[in-house]
């Protein structure tokens, strides 16, 4: 890749994206928000399915577990964020370990490393249903009042508060991804994707290396459920452990470009504008279909998959002349 | 000259099919031995006890006086031994050079020292003009050439070739005869190579060990062995042209 004109558009991205508060009304920087929530979650799960090869049908899983732990502690006991969020990352951690554990010790890989994520993500879904600590199906709601001031120390406060965070924590993924990728963990990674076989013979303990990425990618995407919890103040079993939340966080590395690092980033942001855009359209036009963001979702990826197998991100890397 | 690596008598079966039985060989240190016989004799079988892919039922598996048997693939290979696959397993997605740059990977964690360790590697095995290409696109012989490097890559004492000649044409097939006898002289490597190809073999080999239905039944020059009549009769054939 060409890295000098790599990082000016990424320069320029990052500039309009932190003046964009002082221009764009709440519609339009709570649809950025969400495309960067993507973004992050998107990214997060690329550690694991793009990087490392290991397809994670149930990544909802630590959103969830992420998202419950900080939200109850401040729920119950007042305590913010900042410590919630560490909580959160060793929780899911140890679930992500748990899970990595059982499949790359017994040889589980592939759609069956894939049915077992999704194992766990629903019955975590349905253990919380009967938690009431948590709330249980009727769910857990943080107090949400008219906040003009940002209490930082609560994760408290206007909308652009939560924009500037989730902004430093997609940029901060992407760093830190760009970082793994050319470290001796993306090669291995990359390697075991590739060939497990091959990446054994060539002194790789693929267990341990693997490990490590499940351990990555969960902890990352903890902490976009902490963001989430105190961005949208409400959690329901049934929503956020939801398998279709585990395919909304997928769509967009996919569509974007698995195992890339613009992939996730584009990928949100298509689809989270498209999806939006018609709903708008329709709206507008006095049409109102249930379920058409899903169908729309559908045909796009349909798209995607028959004319851009890769995602979008490589072949208009190309055309940006980013790489060969 | 002492020995590198002791095979004493390993035996390994699926389920009924005894691939290997009470195989016995050594490779002393500096040595270029082949390992030959007809298919399905248990060649790569054998390969996989060393490399580590099986652990043996019975025997022992000594490398330079320490016991691997039973090792893991990786552990054999930061031991000291690299293998090339008879069936070639590219990182198909990443570069030629990458593909090398991982196997350098195992002496150092820092990726520039690899990428030049990687690049010597590269150059001598002649894949230099390929470097940037992703490893999909690259022919059989220069995936075989690719294998090689990989295993190189990895600084191997001991290297164990799993027919990288097969389909090469005959002036590839002695470049790459030169270059194994390069690193035989100039690097001090040692090397088990499983071949069909005989210009090969006779080209490299100081020793050669056959290989039929799991057990040992010859060993020795390679001018002696092929001329000793088992190998020929179930092996090189009675009109054997070598």
């Amino acid at each position: 890749m060409n890295e000098r004109r790599a990082l000016v558009l990424l320069g320029v991205l990052l500039a309009v994206l932190l003046v964009l508060p002082a221009f764009a009304g709440s519609y339009l920087l709570s649809v950025v928000t969400l495309i960067l929530f993507f973004a992050y979650t998107g990214q997060a799960w690329n550690v694991m399915m793009g990087f490392a090869g290991q397809l994670s049908l149930g990544h909802s899983l630590y959103v969830g577990v992420g998202a419950y732990l900080a939200a109850g502690i401040f729920f119950h006991y007042g305590i913010g964020p900042w410590a919630g969020v560490w909580l959160a990352i060793a929780a899911c951690v140890a679930l992500g370990c748990i899970i990595g554990f059982l499949a790359f010790r017994f040889g589980i890989s592939g759609v069956y490393f894939a049915l077992l994520t999704i194992a766990f993500a629903e019955f975590t879904r349905i253990g919380f249903d009967h938690l009431q600590w948590f709330g249980g199906p009727g769910g857990l709601f943080l107090k949400v009042a008219q906040r003009d001031q940002v209490d930082l120390a609560n994760f408290r406060g206007p909308p652009t508060m939560y924009y500037y965070a989730i902004l430093a924590l997609a940029a901060g993924a992407f760093a830190l991804c760009a970082w793994l990728l050319r470290s001796r963990a993306g090669f291995y990674w990359q390697a075991i994707r590739e060939n497990e076989e091959a990446a054994q013979a060539l002194g790789i303990n693929t267990f341990r290396w693997k490990m490590l990425a499940v351990a990555i990618s969960s902890a990352m995407t903890s902490v976009s459920g902490v963001f989430f919890a105190f961005y949208y103040n409400n959690l329901f079993p049934e929503q956020i452990f939801h398998i279709s939340r585990s395919i909304e966080i997928i769509l967009g590395p996919i569509i974007g470009g698995v195992g890339t690092l613009f992939g996730p980033v584009i990928g949100a942001a298509v689809l989270t504008l498209l999806a939006d855009g018609i709903t708008e359209l329709l709206a507008a036009m006095g049409v109102e279909v249930p379920g058409i963001k899903q169908v729309f979702y559908g045909v796009v990826l349909l798209a995607v998959v028959m004319f851009l197998p890769n995602g979008i991100w490589p072949p208009l890397a190309r055309k940006l002349g980013l790489s060969k | 000259m002492s020995t590198l690596l002791v095979v004493d008598g390993a035996a390994k079966s699926f389920r009924g099919l005894k691939a290997v039985q009470n195989a016995s060989f050594e490779v002393p240190q500096g040595a270029i031995v082949g390992l030959i016989g007809p298919n399905g004799a248990g060649k790569t079988t054998l390969f996989n006890l060393i490399a580590g892919v099986f652990a043996p039922d019975a025997g022992t598996i000594a490398f330079d006086g320490r016991s691997i048997g039973g090792l893991r693939p990786d552990e054999v290979c930061r031991a000291g031994i690299g293998r090339t696959f008879q069936i070639v397993k590219p990182f198909a997605g990443l570069s030629v050079l990458d593909n090398i740059v991982v196997g350098a990977l195992v002496r150092t964690k820092h990726v520039a020292e690899a990428r030049a360790v990687a690049e010597r590697t590269l150059e001598r095995i002649g894949l230099g003009p390929k470097r940037d290409l992703p490893a999909s696109s690259l022919t059989l012989p220069d995936r075989k050439r690719l294998e090689v490097a990989r295993a190189l890559a990895t600084r191997p004492r001991l290297l164990l070739l799993d027919e990288v000649m097969a389909g090469l044409r005959p002036t590839e097939t002695d470049q790459m005869v030169e270059v194994f006898r390069d690193l035989n002289r100039s690097d001090g490597l040692t090397i088990l190579l499983i071949e069909h190809v005989m210009r090969a073999v006779m080209a490299l080999a100081q020793h050669i060990v056959v290989l039929h239905h799991g057990e040992i039944i010859a060993r020795g020059a390679p001018q002696d062995v092929v001329k000793d009549p088992a190998v020929l009769e179930c092996y090189l054939g009675e009109e054997a042209d070598i």
